[in-house]
């Protein structure tokens, strides 16, 4: 409190020259008071472990969430935080579900809804018609970057066609694909990888760039997406931590042999798109009817492989002739079929709405790595797969479940539960968590109504890809990894600083954002201001807050639209901004 | 209405001394470093620093330090004469007049063969592990020479990666991360202050900041957890960074023609050179990025035609340059990647991952040139002396930084991590 008031005087003090100055010293004040800051913090009276009756409306997973996350507060000794406000909920929702921040007129209406309702209907409202293609964009972002990463087909001569994917999983989200058969399309799919030409499959590109050396790759990411099975390192030899051996690796691969990638040139050496088939495959033994490949033990010596999917289930014939068996047709039946499928999506889906998986990594699950929550994990994925796979239908439930509902303030009685010191989750409290890049740019075009309906999806899409190339690294490596430089370091802070798409969020020039906002006949200064607290942060200022604003409106007198701006700077600056809390 | 100007000296140190205040870290290796030093002029000059070039994707050693030639294994490559006692890799002629500065270590055997678990290990001397995040290299070395960065009144990051990723800093906190920037020299988005940020001026930023520092404390006090503590830190350090001078330490197009030549007009080449002028200014660590090692297939020709001509020209300069200036005694040099590649050449001409036999080459801070530590077999499948593996070059950089090995850490949830895993130091790189 008293800090606040010392900025505010700081602020009415008319020292020209000196306000730089002050400001530093004013941020500096927040790196060493850090341990004082946290003593003052307000006590939340620690909520009680009361066993909760499920509602009639509860849905039955959901029921069992809260029952599972409960049992293990309990065994734990620690108490929940209290919920979230709904507008920190809400913010988070919008975040989850579309990858962006709510519009103030959606919070608004969100907050209209009578309070027992609210949050069932705004997840029907996100997971229904009116969002479908916002949230068709948002998974098609989400799930291309799983499968072939941020770098994935940006670069010259990739066989990888990436709008030809997006294309193929927009598509396939905004019809609501079961997400058994979007895997099956994913690994069995044949035909060319470019929209608009003759046999387009844009399911292929998943493929098309993991098919170098054999099929190493699309083995190993094959496992590791849909199985959440680390079984690369098993390549050269059995794996030091786990149960899998060489053979396992060589028998998985051995089902990627009768697959090829052809290539369509254009102007000389450039591809200009890929065909995807499978073909006979001979065998590295020459015979056809059983076709073997082989690897090479660490003793140097030879050993012959034939496909055996990771349960050890063999297929009714080692040919390698199509005709007899479609090897990767196989495989994608047996990967679909298998108890790992359920496991590992409910595992992903968990992690991206709770910020912490059940395993960490989240796809490399097995016995080495025993999850935190064993039975709820095993039985929110039976209710998944006995919900015929319906993506949106586990969403609804972990949407409405308490853990995702509870702030992200530590209560006395949490402290402990911090899995950012290494601790298993126990999901006692909202992780704090930082928005995607994507999140980022979508939520700065909706909250500053900057959407330009007039262009085309692909050219939007290309537009922020353009925008996103500036954080992503590429390691180079054959298993195409990469980072990141949108992770909370300087880069991003430069970046929100003095970037373009913050110039732009921040510009006041005529018919803008800001200067709408401003010139609005309808809103006070105070309802200004409050406007875009709402619309970044989903709260309201509070009196110092406001305080502090109209301070920057009194210096900038004569021009509301830059005193906005100086405001709406600070706030997308912040922490609170940034971090999905 | 023109806004007042600041003059830019007093603004850092106003904002320093503050940051000062509120930095607790201190190395305690530190005192011992600062005790051997007397003169603070000449401290100014010479501190310690390291420069990691990081071989992205597992280099074929096999075909660079430790040459098999006559052996099945041994491919097309000739082995050449150098300024000490070894040979090395024909396409590597610069390096080779630079050999008395540096060793190669030829018996690293390590058991990550992936690139990522080989990137971390080789990176923080750990085994990734799901409860914990290790602090790589550059994180660990800054953190242990803050009390010299502070003292060298560095105002730009102690811990620069160009071109790469690095390792993040783990449990050490984000304060500790890499800086990470292009090779070209250019810090994206960063202002030129006295234009104005984005039109507005040094007043009315401070202005902005102010308002800023007030959200940013708010949320901090509700107490939510590290991550928002970690963006107020990284927060002030950026406000510092975009006000200093000393960013021109990145402006590589500062550096004569001549210059920039001798080091190569490639990414890698201007890295390194950025890398002396990082040094020069203070920075504890660099650590330079050249990938593309990852030769599954076409090994030889990758590596004659692109990898070895680049790396020649500038790892060569980057070492001479740093012995002209006399900097070379106090900056150690370490060049690695993941891991090797396999002896057995595969059908396509390629090596393919191999962690069990390889070298590794490092040099300056007062290590012995000239000489090769270890040895393989004939075909070089396997290492025939005492083996090392990342913290013991881990190990043998700390020390040749001043930096003590007794030192522990603790991480964020109580656990004591010893410096370098408790590696051992390679002695006969200690004269």
């Amino acid at each position: 409190m008293a800090l606040t008031q010392g900025l505010i005087a700081l602020f009415s003090a008319r020292a020209e020259g000196r306000r730089l100055a002050l400001a530093l010293v004013a941020l500096s004040v927040l790196g060493c008071s850090a341990s004082a800051v946290f003593a003052a913090a307000d006590e939340e009276p620690p909520a009680a472990v009361t066993p909760k009756v499920a509602g009639k409306n509860t849905l039955p997973q959901v029921a069992l969430i809260n029952q599972q996350i409960r049992l293990h507060w309990e065994s734990n000794k620690l108490a929940p935080s209290a919920p979230a406000t709904d507008g920190e909920w809400c913010r988070r929702a919008f975040l989850d579900v579309l990858g962006r921040l709510p519009r103030v007129d959606e919070l608004k209406r969100f907050h209209d809804d009578p309070a027992p309702e609210r949050k069932t209907r705004l997840v029907a409202r996100l997971l229904g018609d009116d969002y479908v293609e916002e949230y068709a964009r948002n998974w098609t972002t989400l799930w291309t970057n799983v499968l072939i990463g941020r770098s994935g087909g940006t670069e010259r001569r990739s066989l990888i066609n990436r709008e030809g994917l997006q294309k193929a999983l927009r598509s396939a989200l905004q019809r609501d694909m079961p997400y058994d058969r979007m895997v099956f399309e994913l690994i069995s799919a044949k035909g060319v990888s470019k929209p608009g030409e003759e046999g387009f499959n844009g399911f292929v590109n998943f493929l098309a760039g993991n098919l170098m050396e054999n099929g190493v790759q699309a083995t190993a990411k094959t496992s590791q997406i849909f199985l959440g099975l680390q079984i690369q390192c098993t390549q050269c030899h059995n794996h030091p931590f786990n149960d899998w051996k060489q053979n396992q690796f060589w028998e998985m691969n051995a089902f990627f042999r009768q697959t090829r990638a052809l290539r369509r040139f254009e102007k000389g050496r450039e591809v200009a798109a890929i065909e995807l088939i499978n073909q006979d495959f001979s065998g590295e033994n020459n015979q056809p009817e059983e076709a073997a490949l082989f690897y090479e033990l660490r003793n140097g010596l030879s050993k012959a492989a034939y496909p055996v999917f990771v349960d050890g289930t063999k297929l009714s014939s080692d040919s390698g002739y199509i005709a007899d068996v479609d090897r990767r047709g196989e495989v994608a039946r047996l990967i679909v079929g298998s108890e790992y499928l359920a496991k590992a999506l409910t595992n992903r889906l968990w992690a991206h709405f709770l910020g912490y998986g059940f395993t960490k990594p989240i796809d490399d699950m097995g016995p080495h790595n025993p999850p935190s929550h064993p039975e709820l994990l095993e039985a929110l994925s039976a209710e998944f797969k006995t919900r015929s796979y319906h993506l949106k239908e586990l969403m609804r439930w972990i949407l409405l479940s308490e853990p995702y509902g509870l702030s992200s303030k530590f209560n006395a009685r949490n402290k402990k539960d911090d899995p950012a010191l290494g601790e298993k989750p126990l999901f006692s409290h909202f992780y704090l968590r930082q928005m995607r890049a994507e999140e980022l740019y979508e939520s700065l075009l909706v909250t500053t109504e900057a959407q330009n309906t007039q262009t085309s999806y692909e050219k939007q899409e290309s537009t922020k890809r353009e925008w996103l190339k500036q954080f992503t690294l590429a390691f180079g490596t054959d298993d195409n990894e990469e980072t990141t430089t949108f992770n909370g370091t300087i880069p991003q802070t430069l970046m929100m600083m003095n970037g373009d798409l913050i110039n732009k969020a921040t510009s006041t020039e005529k018919g803008g954002f800001l200067q709408r906002v401003a010139t609005d006949p309808k809103m006070n200064n105070a309802a200004k201001i409050h406007h875009l607290y709402m619309a970044a942060l989903a709260r309201k200022p509070t009196p110092q807050e406001i305080v502090i604003a109209n301070e920057l409106m009194l210096l900038r007198k004569g021009d509301p639209v830059a005193a906005l701006q100086d405001v709406w700077w600070a706030i997308l600056n912040s922490n609170e901004f940034i971090l999905n809390h | 209405m023109p806004d007042s100007f600041l003059p830019r000296g007093m603004t850092r140190r106003h904002f320093l001394q503050h940051l000062a205040g509120a930095s607790a870290l201190v190395g305690p290796a530190m005192s011992l470093t600062t005790a051997l030093r007397a003169n603070a002029a000449d401290l100014k000059k010479r501190h310690k620093a390291a420069i990691l070039l990081w071989m992205g994707g597992g280099p074929a050693t096999i075909d660079l330090w430790d040459l098999k030639p006559g052996a099945p294994t041994g491919g097309p490559f000739q082995a050449i004469g150098t300024s000490g006692a070894e040979q090395i890799c024909e396409h590597l002629p610069l390096v080779a007049q630079q050999m008395h500065h540096l060793a190669i270590v030829r018996s690293m055997s390590t058991r990550e063969a992936d690139h990522n678990r080989g990137r971390y290990y080789m990176h923080t001397g750990y085994v990734p592990n799901p409860n914990i995040e290790h602090p790589g290299y550059g994180s660990v070395i800054s953190h242990m020479l803050a009390n010299q960065t502070k003292r060298l009144n560095l105002e730009i990051p102690p811990f620069v990666a160009v071109g790469g990723g690095s390792v993040g800093p783990g449990f050490l906190g984000m304060t500790c991360a890499p800086f990470v920037v292009n090779s070209d020299g250019n810090v994206r988005n960063l202002p030129d202050l006295k234009e104005g940020h984005g039109g507005v001026g040094a007043d009315r930023l401070g202005q902005r900041m102010q308002m800023l520092a007030s959200l940013e404390k708010s949320f901090v006090k509700q107490e939510r957890g590290q991550s928002a503590q970690d963006h107020a830190n990284v927060l002030e350090k950026t406000v510092a960074l975009m006000t200093s001078k000393q960013m021109d330490a990145f402006k590589v197009n500062q550096e004569s023609e001549a210059v920039r030549e001798r080091y190569g007009k490639t990414g890698f080449g201007r890295g390194c050179l950025m890398a002396r002028r990082l040094v020069e200014q203070g920075v504890a660590f660099v650590e330079v990025d050249l990938g593309g090692w990852d030769t599954h297939s076409n090994n030889f020709k990758t590596l004659s035609d692109t990898k070895l001509p680049e790396l020649d020209k500038a790892m060569s300069a980057l070492v001479s340059d740093l012995d002209e200036r006399g900097m070379l005694s106090d900056t150690a040099i370490l060049w690695m990647g993941e891991f090797g590649r396999t002896p057995r050449i595969n059908g396509a001409s390629g090596r393919d991952h191999w962690a069990r036999s390889w070298s590794v080459v490092l040099g300056g801070a007062g290590l012995k040139g000239g000489i090769a530590v270890g040895r393989t077999n004939a075909d070089g499948t396997d290492v025939d002396t005492e083996p090392y593996a990342s913290q013991d070059v881990m190990a043998t950089i700390c020390k040749s930084l001043g930096i003590s090995l007794e030192t522990t850490f603790t991480s964020r949830n109580g656990r004591p991590m010893k410096i370098a895993n408790g590696g051992k130091v390679i002695q006969e790189l200690f004269v």
